[in-house]
């Protein structure tokens, strides 16, 4: 009994030892963290012999990344952080930004939005990074808002989202609505049919869309048989196929998140629909979530992007290569990666055009920036902080990958609020007060 | 067996003293950052304390707080909000296409309304389930998995009436209590010292509450529900009270992180967190009351430092360590004082070479076995 106790205590001290060596170390955890991050300073200190590259913290820049690791969301979001590594390692190799080398500082967000909150206060105020890339979700995006708009942070978000949002401290490297869904939608009454069936979960991005789609119908003469919600999450869409049935849309338009995708499609196809009968257009499906879905199940079915895997500029054939080389053969790219990847570059030319990290001084710099991006030139738009893109209409091809059906021909102006619209007014006038 | 541990330990006025002390001049010592993450720990404390008198001393396991400390954090949060938009319409309405504001935000627009609330309605509402269950005897395990449904419910409504609730989102962005600014550090650690001081009063309120009669009222139904009964007790009156008790220091702990986290969102309520909270009060040491509160600081510092360090692993370090705790320390970590104070006694006994050790250490080991 003596000799058991001696041994619980020891474990315990240790433990509680552990933890606090943990603690401590937290601050300079980056370099722990990504081993990568080591070989690459060495690689430099080879090359460029007259720049002095010692890891001294004055020497780096710290940047924060993210992300969840752990959790629902972390299927998506490790491949976009992933993307952003990849960007700073290239960034280092070159140079870095102001001579000096970029250190990541990553952190998970653990799919829990309080704890995007808590982490995101944690990079600015205890690590005082120069800028965060990060989120994926809205809610997150939500929950980190306040505290970059409070400490006067940086955020790079890069998702497609619902926009009616402009924070002066967030850019936003994924498509506005007007770059997605509404030349979409156009594109879908134009070509497949003007019975729409709206499908999505239920949270503020399809809620948001569909009010704006629902306008977008009214006003160019489709017209709506149905709007359908469920929870995040979920599964059974035996009732929801079976309601698709009976009201028979030449168009569903999807606004699924996350594992549901994977129940949706696979029980439309179970039921005997194929793409041949009912379009369905995805907007949250990519390379990365196709791979889970199966493609057999959704091939000839349609998605809106500004960027594919299959995307034809010598940038893209690159950074395919690279992001293939850096995390294996098996590794897909998607329009968030790719956001992600060009977000960091797009702050990285800010900050030397503005030869400080300062924010405000970053921010000034970084209207009209602009980048050859994987997808097509990108340029940050100075009124709302969003970026230009080309959109993307793609089918999805039997070995998982995207080919391209149309392209807006040049980079369209992100448009957060829908005010170029006049079916929108009574929409975004509403949304952004 | 326990109330040694809990007199020789805690009945020690010098060291409750010292910590509190501690705790309120940490601000001097902490950055505002640290001190933010403390008050958070602290704010989930009350609830395990509330959590404790409930499970540790009524033997009622309820994995369903996260309803209750989500009450209490939504009133907050609806009076934050209703205080950010200036009473306008709250931005996700808005999308939710909703005219004007519910009525049920409408008592929220005063702090006072929305303070007492954030109590009284967690309080209300385990008060009508606790009387509905226990009255009718449901107890045990059925209790706790009518819990474990509740909060599914709850969760889903809340995620359900996006309009009313934010959805998924939850409720965030805030900017002024009481007419201060919200993030400042100035207001920050008025609300941090103000958490310090309700969590001691609430500890020292319960203590004195377990001491009393009523604890051992407590302990009687736990440990034998139907003597109680029929030595003239209802012991579900006093579980209901219990169980009303903890929810309402539930909903006051929810107020308090809102405050301090600033969000508050659905999945801060679900049946992972309420499973947690459970897990504070076990790895702490159920029935000590000051075992959950460390086991909450505990639990959560260590999560925090886990994930802080490595981002890509600390779920198995966390895993391990809730496992190791429970094989090793099936008594929490008051269970390790206790050992230790065992030890010393034992070893004060044999130095002072008094024969009689051999009868006192096995009268103490059958106490021992006698509580387990």
């Amino acid at each position: 009994m003596r000799k058991k106790t001696h041994y619980f205590l020891l474990l315990i001290v240790g433990l509680v030892f552990s933890m606090l060596v943990a603690c401590s170390a937290a601050d300079n955890a980056a370099n722990a963290t990504d081993p990568e991050e080591d070989e690459t300073e060495t690689e430099t200190e080879e090359t460029t012999e007259t720049e002095e590259t010692s890891s001294e913290d004055e020497d780096t820049i710290k940047v924060g990344i993210l992300h969840s690791l752990s959790g629902t969301m972390a299927i998506s979001e490790t491949s976009v952080r992933d993307s952003e590594l990849l960007a700073i390692k290239e960034i280092n190799e070159n140079g870095g930004v102001l001579g000096k080398q970029l250190e990541p500082i990553i952190e998970d967000g653990a799919s829990d939005w309080p704890t995007f909150a808590e982490k995101a206060k944690k990079l600015l105020q205890q690590d005082e990074v120069a800028t965060i890339f990060g989120g994926w979700t809205s809610a997150s995006r939500k929950a980190m808002l306040p505290v970059v708009e409070e400490n006067n942070g940086l955020l790079w978000y890069p998702v497609q989202y619902e926009g009616m949002e402009a924070s002066p401290n967030i850019f936003y490297t994924g498509a506005a609505p007007n770059q997605q869904i509404v030349p979409a939608v156009s594109w879908l009454l134009e070509n497949r049919g003007t019975k729409f069936f709206l499908l999505g979960s239920d949270y503020v991005f399809p809620r948001t869309a569909n009010a704006a789609i629902k306008a977008q119908l009214e006003a160019e003469g489709g017209e709506l048989l149905a709007e359908e919600y469920t929870p995040l999450g979920h599964t059974d869409y035996n009732t929801i196929i079976a309601k698709i049935k009976s009201e028979q849309p030449e168009v569903i338009f999807n606004t699924l998140n996350g594992d549901s995708n994977v129940a949706f499609f696979k029980q439309l196809s179970d039921a005997g629909i194929t793409s041949d009968d009912i379009t369905v257009l995805s907007v949250s499906v990519a390379e990365e979530e196709i791979k889970g879905i199966g493609a057999d199940v959704i091939e000839g079915h349609l998605t809106s992007w500004n960027y594919y895997q299959t995307t034809d500029t010598p940038e893209n054939e690159e950074f395919v290569a690279n992001y293939k080389a850096e995390y294996g053969d098996d590794a897909v790219t998607a329009d968030p990666i790719e956001a992600g990847y060009f977000g960091v570059y797009l702050w990285a030319k800010a900050v030397e055009a503005a030869g400080t990290t300062d924010v405000d001084a970053v921010k000034e710099a970084a209207k009209g920036i602009e980048f050859d991006a994987p997808g097509g030139p990108v340029k940050i738009d100075g009124d709302n902080q969003h970026v230009y893109k080309t959109v993307r209409i793609g089918e999805v091809r039997s070995d998982g990958q995207i080919d391209e059906l149309w392209n807006s021909g040049e980079p369209l102006k992100p448009d957060p609020y829908l005010e170029g619209y006049d079916w929108a007014s009574e929409l975004s006038e509403a949304l952004s007060q | 067996m326990q109330k040694a541990i809990y007199q020789s330990v805690f009945n020690n006025k010098v060291l409750f003293t010292f910590i509190l002390l501690i705790l309120l001049l940490a601000p001097l010592f902490l950055s505002d950052f640290r001190l933010n993450l403390l008050g958070k720990f602290l704010a989930f404390a009350i609830l395990a304390i509330g959590l404790d008198l409930l499970w540790g001393y009524t033997g009622v396991l309820s994995l369903g707080h996260g309803i209750f400390f989500g009450l209490g954090a939504y009133c907050m949060a609806m009076y934050l909000k209703l205080e950010a938009t200036g009473g306008k319409l709250p931005d996700f309405m808005t999308w939710s296409g909703m005219q004007e504001l519910p009525l049920i935000w409408l008592p929220f627009q005063y702090p006072i309304v929305a303070i007492i609330l954030g109590i009284l309605l967690p309080a209300a509402i385990a008060f009508l389930l606790g009387y509905l269950t226990f009255r009718n005897r449901i107890n045990g395990v059925y209790f706790t998995i009518l819990s474990q449904a509740l909060v599914l419910v709850v969760v889903t409504l809340f995620i359900g009436q996006q309009n009313i609730t934010g959805g998924t989102s939850g409720v965030t962005n805030f900017e002024t209590f009481f007419g201060f600014h919200v993030n400042s550090s100035s207001t920050q650690t008025v609300i941090y010292l103000i958490t310090v001081v309700v969590l001691a009063s609430v500890f020292l309120g319960c203590r004195k509450l377990v001491k009393g009669r009523l604890g051992n009222v407590l302990v009687g139904v736990r440990d034998g529900e139907n003597r109680m009964r029929f030595l003239g007790y209802n012991p579900s009156n006093y579980k209901t009270f219990v169980y009303t008790l903890s929810g309402g220091l539930a909903g006051l702990a929810g107020m308090l992180f809102v405050l301090q986290v600033g969000i508050i969102s659905p999945t801060m309520i679900g049946i992972i967190p309420s499973i947690e909270m459970v897990l504070w009060v076990a790895l702490g040491g159920r029935g000590t009351l000051i075992g959950p509160v460390i086991g909450a600081v505990f639990v959560n510092a260590a999560k925090t430092g886990f994930s802080e360090s490595y981002p890509e692993y600390w779920t198995y370090f966390l895993g391990a360590l809730f496992v190791i705790v429970v094989v090793f320390l099936p008594k929490g970590l008051m269970g390790l004082v206790e050992m230790i104070q065992e030890r010393r006694r034992k070893v004060d006994v044999k130095q002072s070479g008094i024969k009689e050790s051999n009868i006192k250490e096995s009268s103490s080991v059958e106490v021992e076995k006698n509580y387990s």
